[in-house]
């Protein structure tokens, strides 16, 4: 079956700095490095099998949200497991705004997904929703309670926009 | 702080992923005679060697062998010393392995010809599509040699229109002139 798919390169040119935005808002920025990486081990692994071209960035973004995903579960097992005190949140210092990406990573997976997927990757509702197998009303819902939780723990009111 | 602008400005310091586990393997090289596009597979055999631009080629890798097409330069060292070397008049054959599987069939034939070409003589067109049996081919034996995947390392600079002048090169007429300068060939 020929789907025309561009070489993987150009996805990893074209991306890469969108993936390691998204890894690093999901799983902050010492780990974001590691999930970035998986995330694009994944999508080349999984590359020739893909049976259409169409947004392949969007592809890419959902993997990397999926990565960050497993990754917290992996550690939170590994934690458990040693008995350990989960990260603290110093390794978010090189973000600005610290008390937001550790109120990101606080929130629940899926809102997280979500807010992460539309704000910080720009997927329209359809393309969130197509990542979290769910709908677009949906979608709206869940980054509209994840805006909520983030303004409530950092004392803002509600905004425009 | 508005929320929703603070996670759209997010930016990190971050590197480009390092892949493993492509299947095809190219750099763009500045070689002395033009820039050029080499690409080999993960067994090391070199399937183009190319003036077209990156795109164009990376494109044509992609459709034709894998997808998993990853820019590697340190996989084509060795291609690349060798080419660099022919084109500065230090080598006058390769060793490498090459395959012209990015040709079409009949254009295969017709870059297996070139083999009988020694360094330092020519052919014409018209002598290429006789010996492939396709005596009233010699035009679409040039397109065959214009999308030569192996250009320098097959050598299809050493074909020639029958009155003498030098016919087309996808590397252009002046690259074409130097490399038969560098066999001799007037």
């Amino acid at each position: 079956m020929f789907v025309g798919l561009p070489p993987f390169q150009q996805l990893v040119d074209a991306h890469w700095r969108d993936v390691a935005r998204l890894a690093a808002a999901m799983a902050g920025p010492r780990e974001g490095d590691d999930v970035a990486q998986e995330a694009w081990v994944r999508a080349l692994r999984a590359y020739p099998s893909l049976t259409h071209a169409g947004n392949l960035r969007s592809w890419l973004l959902t993997i990397t949200a999926h990565t960050a995903l497993d990754a917290q579960r992996s550690r939170a097992r590994r934690d458990l497991a040693a008995a350990r005190p989960p990260e603290p949140a110093a390794d978010l210092a090189p973000l600005r705004d610290e008390r937001l990406w550790e109120g990101v990573r606080a929130l629940p997976a899926r809102q997280r997904q979500a807010v992460v997927l539309h704000y910080v990757g720009g997927l329209a509702h359809t393309e969130v929703a197509r990542a979290l197998e769910t709908t677009p009303a949906a979608s709206r819902r869940l980054v509209s309670d994840a805006l909520a939780t983030l303004r409530k723990v950092l004392g803002t009111g509600p905004e425009e926009g | 702080m508005d929320v929703a602008s603070a996670l759209r400005r997010l930016d990190v310091a971050a590197r480009p992923p390092r892949l493993e586990g492509g299947d095809v393997f190219y750099v763009v090289h500045d070689a002395p005679i033009g820039t050029l596009v080499l690409a080999a597979t993960r067994e090391g055999t070199l399937v183009a060697c190319s003036y077209d631009a990156e795109e164009a080629v990376t494109a044509r890798l992609a459709a034709h062998l894998s997808p998993r097409v990853l820019r590697e330069p340190q996989r084509l060292d060795e291609a690349r010393r060798q080419i660099d070397a022919y084109v500065t008049g230090r080598r006058r054959a390769f060793d490498v392995p090459a395959s012209p599987v990015l040709a079409t069939p009949f254009a295969r034939r017709v870059l297996g010809e070139l083999a009988r070409v020694p360094y330092g003589s020519t052919t014409t067109y018209q002598a290429i599509a006789r010996a492939i049996g396709a005596p009233r081919a010699s035009r679409a034996v040039g397109h065959a040699l214009g999308a030569n995947p192996l250009c320098i390392v097959l050598p299809c600079h050493r074909v020639l229109r029958t009155d003498g002048s030098l016919g087309g090169y996808a590397g252009g007429l002046a690259a074409k002139r130097r490399l038969l300068d560098l066999e001799g060939v007037a």
